[in-house]
């Protein structure tokens, strides 16, 4: 194309926090092309410096209004480990409910409220109130579905409040569980038409493919299509790396173009996110979710960024269908009233590791002896994927220069969203040394 | 009467509180019924500089969100501070108690000299421009947030609690946290929340920032009850009540 070809998209619209991509061209010569974090840092590692060890997750919660119980829940583990606390099988299980409900809500918001208008080629989800209001209602009943499981659990919406190193505050009651059952058990019906909701537009997914490393958990006994336990996989790697072990696969960098680090292993970049989860354990999913899979044409090595958030659909189906057997397994085992295990505070240092919905995240902390914390490091989803948006614009710019400005600039929104980016989150977590 | 035109604009913080606007869910569908949303980049992707109602979520911690506040606030006829990040700095001042150098070279180490890098104290709102309301907490309830735009709709003044969380949590027949060893910042935190954490099992750690007279005394009287001191809640009270300059902690 001859001319100039100048983008600069200043804080792109529908993602969590400030980011920025700018392109310039001219007669079809790519002369600059970034995508950049502009985000205001916020220095959590320093924040927690000095505080209580029953004070970290309340602190770092608030790293992420969206997935703020995965953040709680990361800091719990290593908060857990490090102080030598081992809970029971029931707070275990109640917490990977609370967390399911965190992937659940997180990934109705991004597919309904935030990329679909994308393939519906309007500016918002307000729009499509009107052509397709069924769908928005669906979408809506969904996300209200998500909240109430989340509050249900975690005592609110946002920033979980039962959660305490050594257990929970407080857990539902058996009839609160059926209920949520019972609600879980509809959803599937709204669930499969927000399927066919996306089938009838799926001509607009761009394809586009790239290959890259995906990264996420991996959990084989028992085998578990996981977002909670297991060691840390990737498709460029056969074997696994223990948790304790993530500084060897971030391998996090300053950037000038970024507030936020960037991370590689394997390659100049990795993915991670649901389509990472999707690709080491794709056949792990649960039945309905594996339909879900089929009937979108998704299989296990799938290199095309945009179908990430086709992914996060699949595992809502997959997230509804074990809940329900989780909530059977609590209640054929008998609620049992559970204190919160007393602390000995003593000195250590522990990492520990979710799958938060944008993809795998890590915590680690040190304490004093007397479980005052002196060192904190985390690495967040969406610092992982930094690098991997780069490279995929990189790839991607040079075949559509031709299509126009407006083109141009659309898909390269299009595909930042596609990876759920969580801003606020990548610029307000950095490496840190740990000084002794 | 025109729709007023609303324009919603986030800082440094985890834009937790616009989520609680999105999951109103078929409510914000009436209330985007009757105002004119122009501005908010977290959902839609319209942008405007023209709107009657502000308002702002997150703390100030750099010299160019300074200025981009006071360029809103001179745009707008009533500016909202939403969420304790804006309403008192919130989680965000802990940085506060450190110096910006420490700050700085604790997460970025040898880069932390570079300018994009650059931090500066935390400010809550009202310590840039000036703040005509406040939604407070962490994250702020839905249910006031609402009772505050229809209370500005209707050209009322919103009454918001002047009063501490342990009437709120006493009227819902809680026992006591202090009695099971945890330090609750119930008697000296503006209620409002409808003691939810403490409701939880959870003791209250003061996001919805202190009442505007609270009784010392009375808490004074608490801490000691229990064989404790005010040092030992100042450990609680740093989370969300830290200062502009070091908090002695």
């Amino acid at each position: 194309m001859s001319g100039k070809l100048s983008i600069n998209v200043h804080h792109v619209t529908r993602i969590e926090g400030h980011a920025n991509i700018v392109v310039n061209a001219t007669d079809g010569k790519i002369e600059k092309l970034q995508w950049q974090i502009p985000e205001a840092p916020r220095f959590f590692e320093v924040m927690v410096r000095g505080r209580n060890y029953e004070d970290i997750q309340t602190i770092v919660s608030r790293i992420c209004g969206i997935c703020s119980i995965s953040h709680s829940l990361a800091a719990i583990k290593a908060v857990e480990k490090a102080l030598g606390l081992e809970v029971s099988e029931q707070v275990d299980k109640v917490r990977i409910l609370m967390h399911y409900a965190e992937q659940f809500q997180s990934h109705i918001l991004h597919i309904g409220y935030l990329a679909v208008p994308d393939f519906f080629g309007v500016s918002s989800v307000i729009p499509l109130v009107a052509g397709a209001g069924d769908v928005v209602k669906t979408i809506i009943r969904l996300h209200r579905l998500g909240n109430e499981w989340s509050e249900l659990i975690g005592g609110r919406t946002t920033h979980p409040i039962t959660l305490r190193p050594g257990g929970l505050t407080k857990i539902p009651t058996e009839q609160q569980f059926r209920q949520l059952q019972q609600q879980l058990k509809k959803s599937m019906a709204d669930l499969k038409t927000v399927l066919n909701a996306v089938l009838s537009v799926a001509g607009n997914i761009p394809d586009f493919e790239r290959e890259t490393e995906y990264v996420s958990l991996r959990q084989d006994t028992p085998p578990t299509y996981t977002f909670y336990h297991g060691d840390i996989a990737s498709t460029d790697y056969d074997g696994v790396v223990a948790v304790d072990d993530w500084k060897t696969v971030a391998n996090e960098y300053v950037t000038d173009q970024s507030t936020a680090k960037w991370a590689k292993w394997h390659r100049d970049c990795y993915a991670v996110g649901a389509l990472a989860r999707f690709n080491n354990n794709a056949d792990l999913l649960s039945p309905l979710a594996k339909d879900f899979a089929k009937s979108l044409g998704l299989k296990k090595g799938c290199h095309n960024p945009f179908m990430n958030t086709i992914v996060q659909l699949v595992e809502c189906a997959h997230l509804v269908e074990t809940a329900v057997e989780l909530i059977d397994g609590l209640l054929v085992d008998g609620l049992k009233q559970e204190k919160v295990i007393k602390v000995k505070p003593k000195a250590g240092r522990a990492s520990g590791c979710v799958e938060a919905p944008r993809g795998i995240l890590f915590h680690e902390y040190e304490f004093d002896s007397k479980g005052n914390c002196v060192a904190a490091d985390i690495c967040i989803p969406t610092n992982q994927n930094h690098a991997n948006i780069q490279k995929d614009f990189e790839s991607l710019v040079p075949q559509i220069i031709d299509h126009g400005e407006d083109a141009v600039r659309q898909k390269l929104e299009m595909l930042v969203r596609a990876y759920d980016p969580c801003v606020s989150c990548s610029a307000h977590m950095l490496d840190i040394k740990f000084v002794k | 009467m025109d729709k007023p035109r609303i324009a919603i604009f986030d800082f440094a913080c985890c834009e937790g509180c616009q989520l609680q606007i999105v999951n109103l869910e078929e409510e914000l569908l009436d209330l985007i019924g009757v105002v004119d949303v122009v501005e908010w980049r977290e959902a839609i992707s319209n942008q405007s500089h023209e709107y009657d109602i502000a308002i702002v979520e997150g703390s100030i911690t750099r010299p160019e969100d300074e200025k981009r506040v006071q360029l809103i606030r001179t745009r707008a006829k009533i500016l909202i501070a939403l969420g304790a990040c804006a309403t008192i700095g919130g989680i965000n001042k802990l940085k506060n108690n450190f110096p910006l150098d420490y700050v700085k070279k604790c997460v970025y180490g040898k880069d932390a000299g570079k300018a994009h890098l650059n931090t500066d104290q935390t400010k809550a709102v009202d310590e840039v421009v000036k703040v005509d309301y406040y939604v407070h907490g962490c994250p702020i309830d839905r249910r006031e947030f609402t009772y505050i735009v229809r209370c500005l709709l209707m050209g009322k003044t919103p009454e918001i609690p002047e009063y501490p969380v342990c009437v709120e949590c006493k009227a819902k027949g809680n026992p006591c946290l202090w009695d099971y060893d945890q330090l609750c910042l119930g008697p000296i935190i503006r209620a409002g929340c409808g003691a939810k954490c403490p409701s939880s099992g959870f003791r209250c750690f003061g996001c919805r920032g202190y009442v505007d007279n609270p009784n010392v005394d009375a808490a004074r009287d608490v801490i000691a009850r229990y064989g404790l001191n005010i040092e030992n809640l100042k450990t609680k009270m740093v989370l969300f009540g830290s200062k502009k300059e070091p908090t002695n902690i």
